[in-house]
């Protein structure tokens, strides 16, 4: 590895962080063995924290940041000044080789500018996933990110390597995509997940394997003006039409070289994780776009509290729940109870009738439950859920994180 | 008061010979008085005959004692037995019971175990050392919280087994020849690991993939405690990447936007229009550098025959000899249908001549390759290019040999013998028969000549309708 091998490394890894996905979970266990190199063990491994507090599992670059297109959020349109850098197929398979053998990454995540045409930039994409898995028996992760516009067998070939394929959305709505996006076509990403989809449920029946950790995309949060509300039903919608496995959501971050069309001040950090947040109970609580949208305002989630929590506020009239009756999907419910602890109280109660001291140890978020819930010991009197200062009193001063 | 001294480390055979021998003896935890550490594994000295039978334990309790006894708390060994004597006193479901005491401690104590076993996995960072022979070593320092280095063995050597690496730990080394696992004594931090350009290229990434405008060094420690971050070298980065970062969100901040350098949007979209194949030979370029979609095939099977030929012929796949030769109907099928086609009066040269799948499906049966149908899907997978090649050659009349090919060019499923004749295909005027290998499985000499007769005649009525 020479000076301008980790020069190009520089820029190109710089270019592909505001990619939300670092996951590399989902894939079948799979092994090297004694020719090959490494291994999937289905839940993936974070090897470090970068000091943005989000993980390093993957090896994440940019196959090159030239780009004909001119997406206005983009740091790589090609109207941008930024330094360009370009991978060689091998370049970019002796780095992922090096880092694996060194335990620092679980695999690739591939992504690229549009380099002579769409076409020619997957198959180079789908190159290095294939001289990784062929030449080299590679047994890690790889996820590429699919360029929308290229043909759609070389979409097919970039799956038959690949365990998970990404087309990413950037935009909720077709109007801020007309906008911002002005060379892609909303029309055509969504085909693409919709090929991609058909072909994941054909290859399971078939027992063949194609993107075996599904697909994923992204969705970049206050670029343009859509609130949380139409964000969470683009959402609703990739996860039932498309069977999306994961919708990341990405605060729109000030870049450099920032276009003048873009907001100068990027939004609160706490937008997205309210928005992740709100995915989580999207995908998993059994709630409804409708409902976590009630708990905001004017569309908007509510950033002093979680949206459990805001639901919940809401809709007082529901609690408190009982933890020695209630059914799975109330307890659900429950602010501070998380699945986990769920499952938990209901195992346990099958042998005693729980009371709060009991609860402490079932549940980290007791401290938030509380007011929402009756045990074996514990009424709250006269109904906590009535006093108006709840909200206020559940809300700790927040921390506003300062830059230092 | 009986008094048990096990190994240092994670003695889990030596608990459960104790286990067996207190538990014959019924033996209360309050009479135990559990040590680690002497140099005889029991220090009641008691012959290891005298083990006790085996004892029976539900299987998550026997999980739950294989992962606390690599915790380095010294009470372990008796909070398990406490656990043991309780489940064989009656308490068969007491795992269960999350909010009893005993076993919330025992819940904690394996979460740690997990926890340092996962970061190790983690955050274990292997340096690479040239070897005189010219060879590749791997060696690492780790130091866990846990006797967990038995323990985290055998995810290394799945994932690193065709390296040769060696991990050392304050708690016990492991070494992987690429063929067995040794297990060592503890070991001294080394004193020169040195750093290769790998490493060097690793904390550029690692700078690089920082975003300033998301600065979150508390969430960060959180995951990453100091504690590690001796053994890593990316760490080396973080006190200037946190320092700067301020300083940088304010620099793009105050930026002008950038003006923008001239812009040129008829290329974007001119390399969009052309990206898809010009001519037969650039697909054909596409279709050979693809990877089959179907297992086995040793290279594509590409058509053949002049482009603007008046008749198309499509059949299924190629076959055994065809993925040898690299062309299509060459094999016993293939030579069938040039006689039936001589026999029609029609030229074999002046047809163009291809398959639906563009690759040899098979299953290895001793020496034998044998051909296995493509599935709906596989045909669905070649279509593309299938309407492709044809859009190319632009016949007047698709003619397809066998349901394969019919599904291919129709997308529904075709019952040949009934429906054979003239039908429209996607887009083409089509005419469909029987693939001259199910002539060849025909059992009947008699019936077979019929079947070829007819096969024939479907032929010469296809050439009629050009
Ligand atoms: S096509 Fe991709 S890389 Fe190119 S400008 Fe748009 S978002 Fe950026």
């Amino acid at each position: 590895m020479d000076d301008a091998l980790i020069e190009k490394l520089g820029i190109l890894a710089d270019a592909a962080k505001y990619d939300a996905s670092c996951a590399s979970s989902g894939a079948k266990p799979r092994r090297g063995g004694k020719e090959g190199l490494g291994s999937t063990t289905g839940a993936g491994i974070c090897h470090a924290y970068t000091p943005d507090g989000r993980c390093v599992s993957l090896l994440k670059i940019l196959l090159t940041n030239h780009c004909l297109f001119d997406c206005v959020y983009c740091i790589n349109r090609r109207s941008s000044n930024v330094r360009r850098a370009r991978f060689t197929v091998e370049e970019v398979v002796t780095l992922t080789l090096g880092f694996y053998k060194r335990n620092c990454i679980e695999g690739l995540f591939l992504s690229s500018g549009i380099i002579r045409s769409p076409d020619h930039t997957m198959e180079q994409m789908m190159l290095v996933a294939r001289t990784l898995r062929r030449d080299h028996g590679f047994a890690g992760y790889i996820h590429l990110k699919t360029i929308p516009e290229a043909s759609p067998w070389l979409i097919e070939q970039a799956g038959l390597w690949a365990d998970r394929l990404s087309i990413n959305l950037e935009l909720p709505t077709d109007h801020s995509l007309k906008a911002f996006a002005p060379e892609k076509n909303g029309g055509t990403i969504k085909a693409v997940m919709g090929q991609v989809n058909e072909r994941i449920v054909e290859a399971k029946e078939e027992r063949r394997r194609f993107s075996p950790a599904g697909q994923s995309t992204q969705l970049i949060v206050g670029a343009d003006d859509a609130t949380d509300r139409s964000v969470l039903e683009t959402s609703g919608t990739l996860y039932q039409r498309y069977g999306l496995r994961r919708v990341y959501y990405s605060a729109f971050s000030p870049i450099p070289e920032a276009s003048s069309v873009l907001p100068v001040k990027p939004p609160p950090l706490q937008r997205e994780n309210r928005l992740y947040q709100a995915d989580w109970l999207l995908r998993y609580y059994g709630f409804t776009v409708e409902e976590i949208a009630s708990g905001g305002e004017d569309g908007m989630l509510d950033l002093g509290i979680d949206p459990k929590l805001a639901w919940a506020l809401k809709n007082r009239e529901r609690f408190p729940v009982d933890v020695n009756s209630a059914d799975r999907e109330m307890l659900l419910r429950v602010p501070g109870l998380g699945a986990r602890a769920v499952d938990k109280i209901l195992s346990a109660r099958r042998h005693t009738r729980l009371r709060l001291e009991d609860l402490g140890r079932l549940s980290t978020g007791l401290r938030r439950a509380r007011p929402f819930l009756i045990a074996a010991d514990y009424h709250p009197a006269g109904g906590l859920t009535d006093r108006l200062d709840l909200r206020q009193r559940l809300v700790t001063p927040s921390s506003q994180l300062s830059l230092f | 008061m009986r008094t048990i001294t096990l190994r240092e480390g994670a003695d889990l055979d030596g608990f459960r010979r104790a286990v067996r021998r207190l538990a014959a003896a019924r033996t209360a935890p309050e009479g135990v008085l559990w040590s680690v550490g002497a140099p005889s594994l029991f220090g009641d000295d008691a012959p290891a005959s005298e083990d006790g039978a085996p004892v029976f334990l539900p299987q998550a309790v026997g999980q739950l004692i294989e992962t606390v006894v690599c915790h380095s708390d010294p009470e372990r060994y008796a909070l398990l037995y406490r656990l043991v004597w309780r489940v064989l006193n009656g308490e068969r479901a007491l795992l269960d019971q999350h909010a009893d005491p005993l076993v919330h401690r025992l819940e904690r104590l394996d979460k740690a175990v997990r926890r340092d076993i996962h970061k190790m996995h983690a955050f274990l960072r292997f340096r690479a050392l040239s070897d005189p022979d010219g060879g590749e070593r791997y060696v690492a320092w780790f130091e866990p919280d846990h006797h967990i280095v038995e323990a985290v063995a055998p995810f290394f050597v799945e994932r690193f087994e065709s390296m040769v690496w060696t991990i050392l730990t304050p708690k016990g080394s492991l070494h992987w020849d690429r063929r067995s696992l040794m297990t060592g004594p503890p070991a001294e931090r080394p004193d020169s690991l040195a750093d290769d350009r790998f490493a060097e290229g690793w904390l550029r990434y690692y700078e690089s993939t920082f975003n300033p405008a998301r600065v979150n060094p508390t969430a960060m420690r959180a995951e990453m405690p100091r504690k590690y971050w001796a053994n890593m070298p990316e760490t080396a980065a973080i006190p200037a990447l946190v320092r700067s970062a301020p300083a940088r969100v304010q620099a793009m901040l105050e930026a002008e936007a950038a003006i923008p350098r001239r812009r040129m949007p008829e290329k974007a979209v001119a390399a969009m229009a052309r990206q898809a194949p010009e001519s037969l030979a650039e697909l054909n370029r596409v279709i050979q550098r693809s990877e089959p979609l179907v297992p086995g095939a040793t290279q594509a099977v590409l058509g053949e025959g002049p482009e603007g030929a008046a008749i198309a012929i499509v059949g299924e796949q190629p076959g055994d000899q065809e993925d040898r030769d690299g062309r299509p109907f060459v094999g016993p099928a293939g030579q069938l249908l040039t006689a039936a086609l001589e026999e029609a009066g029609i030229d074999r040269g002046g047809v163009y001549l291809t398959n639906a799948v563009k690759h040899f499906k098979f299953v290895q049966r001793g020496k034998r390759r044998i051909h296995q149908s493509p599935t709906a899907g596989e045909v669905k997978h070649y279509r593309w290019w299938l309407m492709t090649e044809l859009g190319f050659v632009r016949p007047r009349l698709v003619v397809a040999l066998g349901a394969t090919a019919a599904l291919a060019l129709t997308g529904r499923t075709v019952a040949v013998l009934r429906e054979r004749g003239p039908m429209a295909f996607d887009g083409w005027n089509g005419f469909v028969t029987v693939h001259p290998s199910y002539l060849l499985r025909l059992p009947g000499e008699e019936e077979r000549r019929r079947a070829q007769a007819e096969f024939v005649a479907d032929l010469r009525r296809a050439a009629a309708l050009v």
